[in-house]
């Protein structure tokens, strides 16, 4: 097994992580973090798999490159709007649903 | 050797990950967070892939590290990992990302071969591209228009990140430590440099365009932080043609080249000073972006 192919393995786990951590966790600030590791554990298995035999692919690294900038904005905006959640209710969790 | 090194940090990053998490703390899960994007900034120093590292530890561990601290500052005040989560539920998703974990892993393991290989082509137009670094030369000329999208998009999010904030009242930057402001202002004028280095650096080797931005960004949010730059209400002129910069040069530069039949096609003779001209204006936007994104955020703390 190579480094690329190990480190996109742990990009799987990461991601599942992330997603279980987005849905289990009320805390949003807490989502915000598993939504990030979600993004990191996709950015490990895109560059990983891309070079499992060893030679760097600079496509997906560009990718990549523009997805962490895209993320931290996603991150930001997210903060942004829990923040105004906080302000207005006082609260950091979503409102349950009717049904739930 | 080097295979023991990789396993190690790969379980590091897992168990950071993890921690992140499921540590009781919330403030502490925020300092896990940062070290991931450290560890993570490693991961892609072992792949090879040192422009995303660099990006990695500027923005990923840096800058989403001090919005959340921020943030953190602000909110702390309501309570933290009160998982009312049914013992039901989480036992079915911990199941579910069980099986996904698994059978993506055996997938990844079972090697198909790629369909398709990028890297030839891509090393066989270096030449004509403009810059001699490959991922320069994705990101500025074979995929250009990934990159005219990304800068719109962040655009459009610090345009929403206003909308949301709306009009607050600007608190008066708080002082620091005195040892702590000039110890900034020391540092603000090496960090401008080694940006201008980066920029140029781009394109022959690793370096570039969000690098350089990040390091901006990371010096504006410094000198904020200690109290000599105060934070940003509604962008004035300037700055909002400043903000903008970046986004419409890329767009003229496509219209214009327009008549080449399709969109961003540079000329050969003339790719490289084009994407400099390019990336300088990128590199200026992206950090008042990047800086903005925390400047506007962080502005009424004292305010609440």
């Amino acid at each position: 097994m190579t480094g690329g192919l190990l480190f996109a393995l742990a990009g799987v786990v990461l991601f599942a992580l992330g997603v279980a951590g987005v849905v289990l966790i009320d805390n949003l600030l807490r989502r915000i973090l598993a939504f990030n590791l979600m993004g990191s554990g996709a950015f490990l298995v895109l560059v990983g798999l891309a070079q499992r035999d060893g030679v760097p692919d600079p496509v997906p690294q560009a990718m990549v490159l523009t997805g962490i900038v895209v993320a931290v904005a996603a991150t930001a905006l997210a903060l942004a709007l829990a923040r105004k959640l906080h302000a207005l209710t006082g609260r950091l969790e979503l409102p349950e649903d009717a049904d739930d | 050797m080097m295979f023991a090194f990789d396993l190690l940090l790969a379980l590091a990053l897992l168990l950071s990950g993890l921690r992140t998490l499921t540590t009781p703390r919330l403030d502490r899960g925020i300092v896990l967070f940062i070290a991931f994007g450290l560890l993570l900034a490693l991961a892609w120093a072992r792949l090879s892939g040192p422009d995303i590292g660099l990006a990695e530890a500027a923005i990923g561990a840096g800058l989403a590290g001090a919005l959340l601290l921020d943030a953190y500052g602000v909110l702390q005040r309501s309570k933290d990992l009160h998982s009312k989560g049914v013992a039901f539920k989480r036992l079915i998703v911990i199941a579910l990302g069980t099986a996904f974990t698994i059978v993506l892993s055996e997938a990844l393991l079972d090697p198909l071969p790629a369909a398709i290989d990028l890297r030839v082509p891509v090393a066989a137009h270096l030449e004509e591209s403009g810059v001699s670094h490959p991922v320069t030369a994705v990101l500025l000329n074979y995929r250009g228009y990934d990159t005219l999208l990304e800068i719109a998009v962040l655009l459009l999010a610090l345009l929403a990140i206003l909308a949301v904030v709306g009009e607050t009242r600007i608190a008066s930057p708080s002082r620091a430590h005195p040892v702590l402001q000039a110890l900034a202002r020391l540092a603000t004028p090496s960090i401008i440099v080694m940006a201008v280095y980066l920029l140029w650096a781009g394109a022959f080797r690793p370096g570039g365009a969000f690098q350089a931005a990040a390091l901006l960004a990371a010096a504006a949010v410094l000198l904020h932080l200690v109290g000599l730059l105060p934070g940003w209400s509604t962008p004035r002129l300037r700055l909002r043609l400043g903000l903008v910069a970046g986004f419409a040069v890329f767009l003229t530069v496509a219209a214009a080249l327009l008549r080449q039949g399709a969109l961003l096609k540079y000329p050969p003779e003339a790719a490289g000073g084009l994407i400099l001209l390019i990336e300088s204006a990128l590199t200026l936007s992206l950090a008042l972006i990047l800086a903005g994104l925390f400047l506007i955020l962080s502005r009424d703390e004292d305010a609440s």
